[in-house]
């Protein structure tokens, strides 16, 4: 009988091209997704080298890291954007690879527009130059960031030397509780896990609730996997995974469909398959997070304090509390509730998508955002945004005072105008809270998008099963 | 890339843990479509305290940096690599890295080199008093001592330090087993999907 396997074993067997004794594997990609950040000296180091890209049928790029979310007729007000922009133009054009422009409808961050025209399907490998890759694990895709010279390495062979990741399960078991959703999920396991604790690893996330979480829901799990410090994070594809992909522009149709569907089902971690590392988190004990610290690793329960830095475990860990406290302008014994905010930002790879904007609605709907607060929303893509103006969630939004933004990566890392002033404090339903992040001394506390609309009305954080 | 052998200098004794590459590069220097010229930005918003590590002039052009667990988390920006590469620094003593940082090291020609805590404490305790670069790192022995009276082993990968002894270009060392990535395309499955038919226009009516 041969060996039970993991998901990522299956996934990485399909996939190398060329295996050797003391080096690592060479696994072809099956999708390489190009933005305007971490492409320009890739394609440099392929002109200078003479080397062309291999297949440019199985690359696709967009604009999304330093798009302005304001009105794109106008003018760029950044040079430095303009001409990072026009550089990926004059790329995908020399090297014929196919790009989603600005005013292209399927123009938006990477991470959702390749999932929602059905790019991203079970049993890939995809890389892109950006650590939110990860995303794509949620389809059962073996999906990674890569760093521009590897950008250059896939551009010029569709391959990527790696050596073989150990693997981790991360199972959620139980239901989730009223209001706890799919980013409380993650927050918690990475307070677990610590920032570190994936490290050299892929995660599998298993268990009764991520298998009840929709598919947008397990992109969000998956998404934050390079937070707790995975390259790589994914889930099984099941039902849910194929209703999703079904009559999609990318998807296969007819018995091509039936037929990777048979395939699908079997990228599951097979009984008794072994994991280098195993943890088990009870998902009826989680409640809505909210981060207080530098790290998305440092989060509390909505009801709970901002922590002691005297409680730590450790010196070191001590003083990267102390730090953080001092950064984020946090006084040890805070109440979270009592915690104002400046601004609300709800967008980003993490919770860009329709179903985050649906669920910000439900909390939105009616209501006034606080005099003291300015909040934007930005969606993840051009057809998040024309499906969220079709059930006139725009107006929800515009009623109660959010801006409503042109698509794009915008205040998760501030590379175009929407960035925190200093010291200024937002909700963000975005994935990272290091210091500067959102804009230099700007603090941010991640939050899910239901808890963002909550704050956004308060003017600070209400426990959001309170609420609803 | 250029060879690594060995790097010998004094260390910059950066004390912080979970430092990510946010923090090495911030976001308004990625716009840059430059390969150089990062140096002067690195750690820019920690620059702007001037008792910050790196502004002090014993440790301008150091070669080592020391940092705690898990440097070079968070975002994949190859630029982190060149801002310290453009500082001057060659090699990059933790107790853990970023997965990624470290890969993008790797590829760049910076070495990282993990040792226990309790050496990097030690290194870090006394990289100061340290100050005529009597940290030499051997690759080849995979070695870091101070002077004769402290030595310590580090581990590797093989490929990666074949590669950075010898100065490798990984896209060359692929393209030599081309045959093998036409063989594979050939076999592949066709129902995988394409970008082929994904450039056609599909403008927004404004």
């Amino acid at each position: 009988m041969t060996q039970p396997q993991t998901i990522v074993d299956k996934i990485w067997e399909q996939h190398v091209v060329h295996s050797e004794q003391g080096k690592p594997d060479l696994l072809y990609i099956d999708l390489h997704l190009v933005h305007e950040v971490t492409s320009p000296q890739a394609f440099d180091g392929l002109r200078m080298t003479n080397r062309s890209v291999r297949r440019p049928d199985l690359t696709l790029a967009t604009v999304d890291h330093n798009v302005p979310t304001t009105d794109r007729t106008l003018p760029n007000p950044d040079p430095l954007s303009t001409q990072q922009i026009e550089v990926l133009r004059t790329n995908c054009n020399d090297f014929d690879i196919p790009l989603w422009d600005i005013f292209d409808l399927r123009q938006g961050i990477v991470h959702i527009i390749s999932p929602e025209h059905g790019l991203t399907q079970p049993g890939m490998t995809i890389v892109c130059g950006d650590s939110h890759t990860s995303t794509h694990g949620a389809f059962g895709a073996l999906a990674f960031g890569i760093g521009t010279s590897e950008v250059e390495h896939v551009l010029a062979t569709q391959t990527l030397p790696q050596s073989r990741p150990k693997t981790m399960s991360v199972e959620v078991t139980g239901e989730l509780g009223f209001g706890v959703t799919a980013k409380d999920v993650i927050l918690a396991i990475i307070q677990r896990t610590g920032v570190d604790g994936g490290v050299g690893h892929v995660i599998e996330y298993r268990g009764d609730v991520i298998r009840n979480l929709s598919m947008e829901e397990r992109m969000t799990v998956c998404n934050m996997t390079i937070e707790g410090g995975a390259r790589a994070g994914l889930i099984a594809p099941d039902e849910k995974t194929f209703q999703y992909l079904r009559g999609k522009e990318f998807s296969p149709s007819g018995l091509d469909w039936d037929r990777q569907v048979e395939n699908w089902k079997k990228l599951v971690s097979d009984d008794g398959a072994i994991f280098d590392k195993s943890i088990v988190l009870d998902g009826n004990n989680i409640a809505p997070h909210v981060t207080w610290g530098t790290t998305p690793a440092q989060s509390v329960p909505v009801s709970d304090v901002v922590p002691n830095p005297d409680d730590a475990t450790t010196a070191s860990s001590r003083e990267t509390a102390q730090r953080a406290l001092k950064y984020m302008g946090l006084e040890a014994g805070t109440a979270i509730t009592d915690i104002g905010i400046d601004r609300v930002f709800i967008g980003s790879c993490t919770n860009g998508r329709i179903e985050d904007l649906r669920r910000a609605a439900t909390i939105i709907d009616g209501q006034k955002v606080s005099s003291s607060v300015n909040a934007m929303i930005v969606p993840g893509s051009g057809k998040v945004k024309q499906q969220a103006e079709e059930e006139g969630l725009d107006v929800i939004f515009k009623d109660a005072g959010f801006e409503w933004r042109e698509p794009g990566c915008s205040m998760c890392l501030g590379m175009n105008p929407d960035i925190l002033l200093p010291q200024e404090r937002c909700a963000s339903t975005s994935n990272r809270n290091f210091e500067g992040r959102q804009g230099a001394g700007g603090r941010t506390h991640l939050v899910s998008p239901e808890m963002a609309a909550a704050a956004a009305i308060s003017g600070n954080f209400v426990d959001v099963r309170e609420i609803i | 890339m250029k060879e690594v052998k060995q790097v010998r200098g004094n260390a910059i004794p950066l004390n912080r843990a979970d430092v990510d590459t946010d923090q090495i590069i911030p976001k308004q220097f990625l716009k840059r479509i430059e390969r150089t010229g990062y140096g002067e930005f690195a750690f820019f918003d920690w620059r702007k305290d001037d008792d910050f590590i790196t502004n002090r002039p014993q440790y301008q052009g150091a070669p080592i940096m020391l940092a705690q667990q898990n440097f070079g988390c968070g975002s994949s920006r190859e630029h982190a690599v060149w801002a310290l590469e453009d500082m001057g620094v060659e090699a990059i003593i933790a107790p853990s890295f970023g997965d990624i940082f470290r890969n993008n090291c790797s590829k760049v020609g910076l070495l990282t080199i993990q040792l226990d805590q309790d050496d990097v404490d030690y290194l870090m305790s006394r990289a100061e008093e340290l100050p005529e670069g009597e940290i030499v790192i051997n690759l080849e022995n995979q070695t870091v001592m101070i002077g004769s009276d402290w030595s310590r082993q580090f581990k590797i990968d093989e490929f990666v330090k074949h590669r950075l002894l010898n100065g490798l270009d990984d896209i060359g060392i692929t393209l030599a087993n081309e045959e093998k990535i036409s063989s594979f395309e050939e076999i592949r499955s066709i129902f995988l999907p394409s970008t082929d038919q994904a450039g056609q226009d599909n403008l927004k009516i404004n």
